[in-house]
């Protein structure tokens, strides 16, 4: 137990995903649910860099998948920014509560 | 306890706490900003495992872009001091339930797994490696992701720049209803949806 294995970064990264999940289930701010989304993601990234360092040190795919994700998270943060600064701008609140109408 | 595994636990302990109180800080901007701490520690814990790459990567995009892009949206939509709604009871101690008996459950099956190492000997994971065979077009290269990935990029900068427009129409285009009481009202339309600013009278 006293070696940092593989089991270490599992276990972070299970606790960050399950972080995430609580966050988002309780927060109603979309700005929060998508800084919960990102810890979502993160955790993801720990998994593949861990599996790729300690399993296959032979390749580096894991690397390649977790620079993917890096990118698709930045488009996905600034897309979901967008949207939600313009449901701002058409009713004044970003509560998840009070914006159900989608369909203007 | 070596130095390599005290340095592992605290940035254990600072991406873990940095994430638990961002999902419960009631201040929006605390939020943000134990955001900041928990991708940092990220970034720490790449660097831990000598793949400087993808903890460069991570300092640039995360820190660097998604956390001054969050931080911004903060100040452009709400008051950033005050408090946040208090999520209710049920939904707080539900959401808390549910995810500490999958986070335990998932640690159970994971701790049960059994793992086999490849054994093969390690490629370096410096740049030119990675960038070789990231844009390499032979049997384990990844250039269609690549440019596939290059082209969502492409489509999601187009796509915000027409989710956040705003478009100014004419007068005499605006719904009757719109404008019934003020005539100096600028009508605005952002994204579909039309509606008057009050306080422009220009």
């Amino acid at each position: 137990m006293n070696d940092i294995g593989l089991f270490h970064f599992l276990f972070i990264s299970c606790a960050l995903f399950f972080i995430g999940v609580f966050g988002f289930l309780t927060r109603r701010n979309l700005i929060t649910m998508l800084m919960s989304v990102e810890l979502i993601l993160n955790s993801v990234n720990i998994n593949l860099v861990a599996f790729n360092k300690f399993l296959f040190p032979d390749k580096l795919d894991g690397l390649f998948f977790t620079l993917f994700i890096i990118t698709i998270a930045a488009a996905e943060a600034a897309v979901a920014i967008a949207i939600i600064i313009n449901l701002y701008r058409n009713y004044k609140s970003i509560d998840v509560e009070q914006t159900d109408t989608m369909k203007y | 306890m070596d130095a390599r595994t005290i340095i592992f636990y605290i940035l254990a302990a600072t991406i873990v706490g940095g994430g638990l109180m961002s999902v419960t800080s009631r201040k929006i901007f605390r939020s943000a900003v134990y955001l900041l701490f928990t991708l940092i520690g990220i970034a720490g814990l790449y660097f831990y495992l000598d793949y400087e790459f993808i903890a460069a990567v991570q300092v640039v995009v995360y820190v660097g872009g998604i956390v001054v892009l969050i931080i911004f949206s903060i100040f452009l939509t709400q008051g950033s001091g005050e408090d946040m709604q208090r999520p209710a009871l049920g939904q707080a101690v539900f959401s808390a339930l549910a995810a500490i008996f999958g986070c335990m459950l998932t640690m159970y099956v994971i701790s049960q797994q059994v793992f086999t190492a490849s054994g093969k000997p390690a490629v370096e994971p410096s740049a030119a490696n990675i960038g070789g065979q990231m844009l390499s077009t032979t049997e384990h290269g990844y250039m269609l992701p690549f440019e596939v990935v290059s082209m969502l990029l492409l489509a999601a900068m187009i796509g915000c720049i027409v989710i956040a427009i705003k478009i100014k129409v004419p007068p005499h285009k605006i719904l009757p209803d719109s404008n019934k009481g003020n005539e100096d009202d600028v009508p605005v339309i952002s994204a579909g949806h039309l509606e008057t600013q009050e306080a422009v009278a220009e």
